[in-house]
């Protein structure tokens, strides 16, 4: 005999919230907006999981808290537990950051082989009048919110227990939300290329964005500075604005309380926020050519649906 | 809506599918999906694609359906070419597919309902009523709330129906609606198709599907495609009446022993027309296309010369399934030659 679930009572329904906002006539007028906003609902029903709210609290708290715990400590047996030292808060606030870096990197791609593998319903998407790009980035979105909750507690964990110096005096608050904005434009141009990519792949798709945002880990910045690289691999890590988004988070939270290396010296918060802009302006428009490309390619193999059964 | 007549319209449609592992390294193998099938469906009927696995239906609906580019030729919806026109062709579409597990399974039968809904661009007043109107319609307005995962085969493709149709669209195509349901789901998912196309007659339909009956009791006009190549296309009345100046019999025999010769075969009796044999584990089935009841001694002569009696005999009118062996010359349920092993009988 089949277990049905409860049944949720009438006016419960969890969709209350992007119902009021696909109603605003602005949204309804617009497939993209609409697509984008259904993406970020369904994501958030997808990894936030109420359904066990035990798993959620593992996932979103434990686990990051549990991976920087492993850098303090290797990072404290090395030093004899200097973690006053400004190089810790470097360290410290890179590695919490870069948990969005992993989550926009990844969080498209990893959509892309969900909808196809796992729920089998690509057919049924993509035979609808959704935005494809904006309904990923929804997807993605709904990543990024887990990795951002993650990031904020893994970084007031940091502040409370290892006295990392963010206060309210050092945030540059202007420059915080500029990073951010730019930071997350940027990144989630990459990874929708990332994500279009991932149509033309098969079984491995899922690995795209983790392989990608690993490989990155080592040439950002996230856990040492660019200047203890080979300047070969120093240039590596400049051509991508995950390095230069890390730079400016911890100039806004740090502020003066930031060690500064050779490398960003020459440059100020308005340069670094302007390479931002133009990379993310840069990848957007390369984001656009890919999807059309990588769709189109996926029309013409016949494996928008494609069901590997890995 | 478009002003066209035609809701669906194909030209010369060919479809070679590159497959890895070709004989030699580098040299790429192809397979003919589709061969140059050219199509015309009128808006408002209810048009029926008959063939069996891997004829090419499945392809010809991803093609009109968006999903995938054909490699030569046109192909038209609602006037729209769907390889250029790709997001106004899919305002106007919808495909449900037959045996579907898929699904988000950790949202409730509405919230699924819901989101598809609003891809498409509906209002929630305009949501709320058809949901209501077709949760009832199809008997699962009281599984509302469920989860997708703890749906039943039956219900879910219940649920895909509503998603299919509740965008109103100006064409539907149901790829193997009915595969893997039960006889009452079934029948249930057939009303459904007849009342919706009764209500909506400026709506168009394209069913693909290997079950004769289906075709017959749904369908206005219908194509038999078999290998990538649309074979005929006419109503199914017409069809079956191609098929008036032949007498078909069935016959229950027991198990037929193989031919002592090329020449000893039930084909050579004359006055048979076609047969097709299929084998049970205690006897065989004849499907015998006769040029006239006479026939009929010299062929249960034949048999019983083989060591096979007679186990029961009935005289049939003309059905699609008939019609499908004297163009494809093997019954649907077959895959190549005349009895699905190659061996003459």
């Amino acid at each position: 005999m089949t277990t049905l679930s409860p049944v949720r009572p009438e006016g419960e329904r969890p969709m209350g919230f992007a119902d009021r906002l696909l109603s605003l006539p602005f949204v309804q007028r617009s497939d993209a907006l609409r697509s984008f906003i259904l993406g970020a609902w369904l994501g958030w029903q997808i990894e936030s999981n109420w359904a066990d709210p035990l798993l959620f609290a593992v996932y979103s708290f434990a686990r990051p808290i549990a991976s920087v715990m492993i850098l303090v400590v290797m990072y404290s047996v090395i030093t004899d537990g200097a973690t006053q030292q400004p190089i810790f808060a470097y360290i410290y606030l890179g590695n919490a950051l870069y948990i969005i870096v992993g989550g926009v990197l990844g969080g498209i791609s990893w959509a892309v082989i969900d909808d196809r593998e796992h729920y089998r319903t690509a057919k049924q998407l993509y035979t609808s009048p959704l935005v494809g790009y904006a309904y990923l980035c929804g997807r993605g979105a709904a990543r990024l919110l887990i990795g951002a909750i993650s990031t904020i507690i893994v970084t007031v964990f940091g502040v409370l227990l290892f006295g990392i110096p963010i206060t309210i005096g050092s945030i540059d608050l202007p420059f915080l939300i500029a990073s951010i904005m730019l930071g997350l434009t940027s990144l989630s141009g990459l990874g929708l290329i990332i994500g279009a990519i991932s149509f033309q792949l098969g079984r491995n798709a899922w690995q795209a964005g983790e392989l990608i945002s690993g490989a990155l880990y080592l040439f950002t910045g996230a856990l040492f500075p660019l200047d203890i690289l080979p300047p070969v691999l120093r240039e590596i890590g400049l051509i991508f604005p995950a390095t230069y988004w890390l730079e400016a988070m911890r100039r806004a939270l740090l502020g003066t309380n930031m060690i500064g290396f050779p490398t960003f010296a020459a440059l100020d918060n308005t340069a670094i926020a302007f390479i931002l802009l133009i990379m993310s302006v840069g990848l957007w428009v390369s984001a656009a050519f890919v999807y059309r490309w990588s769709m189109r390619q996926a029309r013409e193999k016949g494996v928008i649906d494609l069901e590997t059964n890995y | 809506m478009s002003s066209t007549p035609l809701a669906i319209e194909t030209h010369d449609v060919r479809r070679i599918y590159k497959i890895r592992g070709g004989k030699r390294k580098g040299e790429a193998k192809t397979l003919i999906a589709l061969d140059g099938v050219s199509l015309e469906v009128p808006r408002g009927e209810l048009f029926g694609l008959l063939g069996p696995n891997g004829a090419g239906k499945t392809t010809l609906i991803k093609i009109l359906a968006t999903l995938l580019l054909p490699s030569s030729g046109t192909a038209k919806v609602d006037g729209l070419d769907v390889t250029t026109q790709t997001q106004e062709v899919r305002r106007r579409i919808s495909m449900v597919s037959g045996g579907e597990t898929s699904g988000f399974g950790l949202l409730t039968v509405e919230e699924n309902l819901w989101m598809f809904a609003r891809f498409y661009g509906l209002d929630n007043k305009t949501i709320k009523s058809r949901l209501a109107e077709m949760m009832q319609m199809v008997g699962i307005y009281d599984r509302r709330s469920t989860k997708i995962s703890d749906l039943s085969t039956g219900l879910r493709q219940k649920m895909n129906f509503i998603r299919g149709f509740i965008s109103d669209p100006s064409v539907v195509f149901l790829d193997e609606p009915t595969l893997g349901l039960d006889v009452t789901a079934a029948r249930d998912v057939r009303g459904f198709v007849k009342d919706w196309m009764a209500q909506n007659p400026d709506r168009t339909l394209l069913l693909t599907t290997h079950y004769m009956a289906e075709a017959d009791e749904l369908c206005d006009r219908l194509a038999i495609i078999d290998r990538g190549k649309t074979l005929i296309c006419d109503t199914p009345e017409n069809l079956k009446r191609r098929l008036q100046s032949e007498t078909i019999f069935h016959l229950k025999i027991q198990p037929l022993r193989k031919p002592t010769s090329p020449e000893n075969v039930v084909e050579a009796v004359p006055g048979v027309r076609s047969v097709t044999i299929a084998d049970q584990t205690d006897f065989s089935e004849l499907r015998l296309s006769l040029q006239g009841e006479e026939a009929l001694p010299a062929v249960l002569s034949h048999l019983s010369g083989r060591g096979s009696g007679l186990l029961s005999l009935e005289k049939r009118e003309p059905t699609l399934e008939d019609v499908f062996i004297q163009l494809v010359g093997r019954r649907l349920d077959e895959d190549t030659n005349l009895n699905g092993t190659g061996e003459e009988r």
